[in-house]
């Protein structure tokens, strides 16, 4: 490899606390007083792509498909070590469903190889947090002609391959995928790093490269967003201070757990 | 006549009960149709466990084979798929909602250009096909429809009861050798380990879970002792992992493990969605939190409200004693 060129995409999702509230409409999660993140996964993503470049040299650049409000996770991306950020914006009104997700990545992604060169390895995380679908990653690989893996949990380079490492129920899977290569990662691969005051004021200062999407719409229609039926459920409380003690042995052995 | 192709994946551990409600699902949806149910399996021991698939309404076994393909491998699997699929022509693909049924079904969707519809709980096929689908890890559903003749779909685990339903004509098994480019050769697992048997967090009849009220790693001390009188296994909500508190393999919740214990006691832990999801299939909750507010209280069936690092010694001291009467 020369120098390594990263990119990983990301997903801006609402962060909800305890509830998550739908508008009137029934179209989507009411998002009015709730702040913004990443999905954890690609959070993930990003640090695994830190940490290589780190050890490797290289560089790294993140894609997002999404509103204006998205820069705040592509400058949260640079925050901890991204150098280029790049968005598509759809002023179409075609939804972002899976197919049409993954043609606009995978065109946007071909675009900035033809301008920049090819990137070694593509990062996406192992499904988004909001409507976890996971498929964007495979189906943006295969349109860019890249083997995929999902649900890695380790990367490191070896040669001209990168090792791959997956847990699984039964034990630990491990591949070995040349390059050019691609990865949909899972938390716990890494502990993702804090941003420093320095890191974010560089952040401030990168521009955000804006792509337009023309991509075809997919199949998937959402018809509505609903919250499941939750038995309404009394708490037995059992007791207050360490008082509760003897009651909670009780419910122990009520259980047959001891 | 319509088919479903449904692919079995037995490889993977304690897989029966989840197979078995793949095929309900599966054998339901080609009632839908009138058509039969036929399955893919890339496992050698297929002939032992088709008894058993044909009781859940399989039809057809096709085994997959190729001298290449010594192991999982998401893309030559899909490929392998593809290939039955042109043979059959089903009108639609499904899996079990898992890590490789999801893989697998996202690589045959993307080679076919379908549609992919994951998490699925149930489905009604059609011109337009329809389908609820799990979101926010559970949280939400999702109804969508799906503009296409030949939709891929996974199902939700737990997203149905079992039935048996046995077919009148007899089971057919057809061995095909399937064709690997080298392309989808180059993400087949290389090498394997297996974990020791033993009790693990998604095993274990009880988890002592303990979130960020816990304080520090020297506070789950606490945690580990209660488990371990109960001869179980302590977990974590993800502000703790966050913290390096634990390692991420020990984290409950969206974006760690989802576990179903007979009790999982949450000890310190607000019950935020993300945590929720992973431990909400638990049989009974205990929530252990000074705040009487806190979601995770109001959600759990039992609770105390207390500092954990005054309970939880104390319930242990108590189990200690009674054991010795």
């Amino acid at each position: 490899m020369g120098v390594m060129r990263i990119l990983v995409c990301v997903k801006r999702v609402p962060a909800p606390g305890a509830k998550i509230v739908i508008t009137k409409d029934e179209q989507d999660i009411d998002s009015a007083h709730l702040g913004f993140t990443m999905s954890p996964h690609e959070e993930c993503a990003i640090e695994a792509a830190a940490q290589l470049v780190e050890q490797h040299g290289g560089e790294i650049t993140i894609l997002t498909a999404g509103s204006r409000a998205s820069d705040e996770q592509l400058r949260y991306a640079a925050s901890v070590g991204a150098g280029s950020l790049v968005r598509i914006e759809n002023n179409t009104g075609i939804d972002w469903d899976p197919q049409h997700t993954a043609r606009s990545l995978s065109t946007a992604v071909q675009a900035l190889e033809d301008e920049f060169g090819g990137y070694d390895l593509l990062l996406f995380g192992n499904e988004a947090a909001d409507t976890g679908g996971y498929q964007t990653g495979i189906r943006t690989a295969h349109l860019l002609g890249r083997p995929i893996v999902n649900a890695i949990n380790g990367i490191e380079i070896v040669g001209d391959s990168f090792v791959a490492r997956r847990e699984t129920p039964s034990g630990v899977e491990v591949y070995r995928v040349p390059t050019p290569a691609a990865f949909g990662v899972k938390e716990g691969i890494n502990l993702p790093r804090y941003p420093t005051m320095k890191g974010r004021l560089a952040s401030k200062k990168l521009s955000v490269a804006v792509v337009e999407d023309h991509s075809e719409p997919g199949e998937q229609c959402r018809v509505r967003l609903f919250r499941p039926n939750e038995a309404a459920k009394e708490t037995v409380i059992l007791g207050r201070d360490s008082e509760a003690a003897g009651a909670v042995v009780d419910l122990l052995e009520e259980l047959g757990l001891i | 006549m319509s088919n479903i192709l449904v692919l079995i994946d037995s490889c993977e551990a304690d897989a029966t009960e989840t197979i078995n409600e793949l095929l309900t699902q599966g054998r339901n949806l080609a009632n839908q149709v009138n058509g039969s149910l036929e399955a893919i399996t890339f496992d050698p021991r297929h002939k032992e466990l088709a008894g058993a698939w044909a009781e859940h309404g399989v039809n057809v076994i096709h085994y997959l084979t190729n001298s290449a393909l010594h192991d999982y491998g998401p893309q030559a699997w899909a490929q392998g798929i593809v290939q039955i699929v042109s043979l059959v022509e089903p009108i639609s693909v499904i899996s079990c909602g898992s890590d490789r049924g999801h893989e697998v079904m996202a690589n045959v969707a993307a080679i076919l250009d379908a549609p992919f519809v994951s998490n699925c709980l149930s489905v009604t096929a059609g011109e337009r096909w329809q389908a609820s689908r799990l979101q926010w890890g559970g949280s939400l559903i999702e109804e969508v429809t799906v503009a296409s003749t030949f939709p891929v779909l996974s199902f939700a685990l737990h997203s149905c009861e079992t039935t048996l339903s046995k077919i009148s004509e007899p089971l057919k098994i057809i061995s095909h050798e399937i064709e690997l480019d080298t392309e989808s050769a180059k993400t087949i697992v290389i090498e394997r380990t297996e974990k020791p048997e033993g009790q693990s967090l998604e095993t274990s009849a009880v988890v002592v879970a303990g979130g960020r009220g816990v304080g520090s790693a020297d506070g789950f001390n606490v945690l580990e002792t209660l488990a371990k009188l109960l001869n179980g296994k302590v977990g974590c909500s993800r502000a703790v992992t966050n913290n390096g508190w634990r390692s991420h393999t020990d984290q409950v919740g969206q974006t760690g493990k989802r576990i179903a214990p007979d009790l999982y006691i949450a000890c310190g832990i607000s019950g935020a969605i993300q945590h929720w999801v992973g431990a909400m299939a638990s049989k009974n909750i205990l929530a252990i939190n000074t705040d009487p507010e806190a979601n995770m209280v109001k959600k759990a069936d039992y609770a105390v409200i207390a500092n954990l690092h005054e309970i939880i010694p104390a319930v242990s001291d108590e189990i200690v004693r009674r054991n010795g009467q």
